[in-house]
């Protein structure tokens, strides 16, 4: 990592000289950066994810009012949320990649927007009182996130964004009642499933 | 055991050019690729290492055994489960070489830098 740091300390304008010497610095940077993405995604907080999903749609499937059933989705994607993040810090941390720079960040930033925006919709379709798209809404935004992020990563964080994706367009189309069922496939089953399959190929 | 340990020393010093001292083990883009993944993981494993350099199986597995030849790189073979799984390491020998590496090509640019400016 010591070699890592040294070349992320070079100023831009030396990089951008040509011939064979700054192509390969350029080149070893890049290759670092690159690689190192395979194993900041983390397979154990995937999974953990996934058991947080599961529970959150055993909760929400009894709620009796759409309020209610919003907390408690809304209460799951926090603690999904502060599961994964601290996944990701710790693997990031042990691999010796810093999150404010680098994949790391471009990671994070491919991630954020679609779910920035999917609270804002989500906000305007509980003042609608159209709940019940929220299914698909929040399936196919998480989808789109990862498709991003995994643009940064490796291929299997791409693949689980197409799922969600795949599984939002489905919810769209589903019927309603089926939203809490499509909710724990996706945030549950998923997360569960994808998240092992990390742990196993790239480390927990 | 110090047969192999005395050849891979030696291939390691035959494959530096005197005039320039640049080490054309690692200096072959293949190889300074998997170095350079190496370097910024513990470990990867073959399919990874295969995934991140877009890379053939036979390229790979070629280039791999010209570095661990040279002692930069350690593998180790092993079974994750039922399927088999081999697991490349940098040793310090290969961490010395690529900070060796990175200094040479510093060095080049400070030098075409003061060619330019003078």
């Amino acid at each position: 990592m010591t070699s890592l740091r040294r070349l992320r300390a070079l100023p831009p304008a030396r990089l951008a000289l040509d011939g064979r010497a700054a192509a390969d610095l350029r080149f070893i940077r890049e290759t670092m950066e690159r690689s190192a993405a395979f194993t900041a995604v983390p397979g154990k907080g995937g999974v953990a994810m996934g058991a947080v999903g599961c529970a959150g749609a055993a909760l929400a499937s009894v709620q009796t009012t759409a309020p209610a059933w919003l907390v408690v989705w809304v209460a799951t994607a926090a603690v999904a949320s502060v599961v994964g993040t601290v996944a990701l810090w710790r693997k990031a941390r042990a691999a010796g990649l810093p999150m404010s720079c680098g994949v790391g960040a471009r990671f994070v930033g491919g991630l954020c927007p679609p779910l920035v925006a999917g609270a804002a919709i989500t906000l305007a379709l509980f003042r609608a009182d159209a709940t019940a798209t929220l299914p698909a809404v929040w399936l196919a935004l998480y989808g789109t996130g990862l498709l991003a992020a995994g643009l940064f990563s490796a291929r299997v964080v791409r693949v689980l964004g197409a799922s969600f994706l795949t599984l939002g367009l489905a919810a769209a189309g589903a019927p309603t009642a089926w939203g809490d069922a499509l909710m724990a496939a996706g945030f549950g089953g998923l997360h569960l499933c994808f998240g092992a399959a990390i742990w196993r190929r790239h480390g927990g | 055991m110090a047969e192999p340990a005395r050849r891979t020393r030696s291939t390691a010093r035959r494959a530096r050019t005197p005039a320039t001292e640049l080490d054309r083990v690692i200096h072959e883009r293949a190889r300074l690729g998997i170095v350079s993944a190496l370097a910024a993981n513990p470990s990867l494993s073959f399919q990874e290492l295969r995934d991140a350099l877009g890379l053939t199986d036979g390229n790979l597995a070629v280039h791999a055994r010209k570095l661990e030849e040279a002692g930069y790189v350690a593998c180790k073979k092993g079974y994750a489960g039922r399927v088999p799984r081999t697991e490349y390491r940098l040793t310090a020998a290969g961490r010395a070489a690529l900070a060796a590496y990175l200094a040479h090509m510093e060095s080049i640019i400070r030098a075409a830098r003061a060619g330019g400016a003078a």
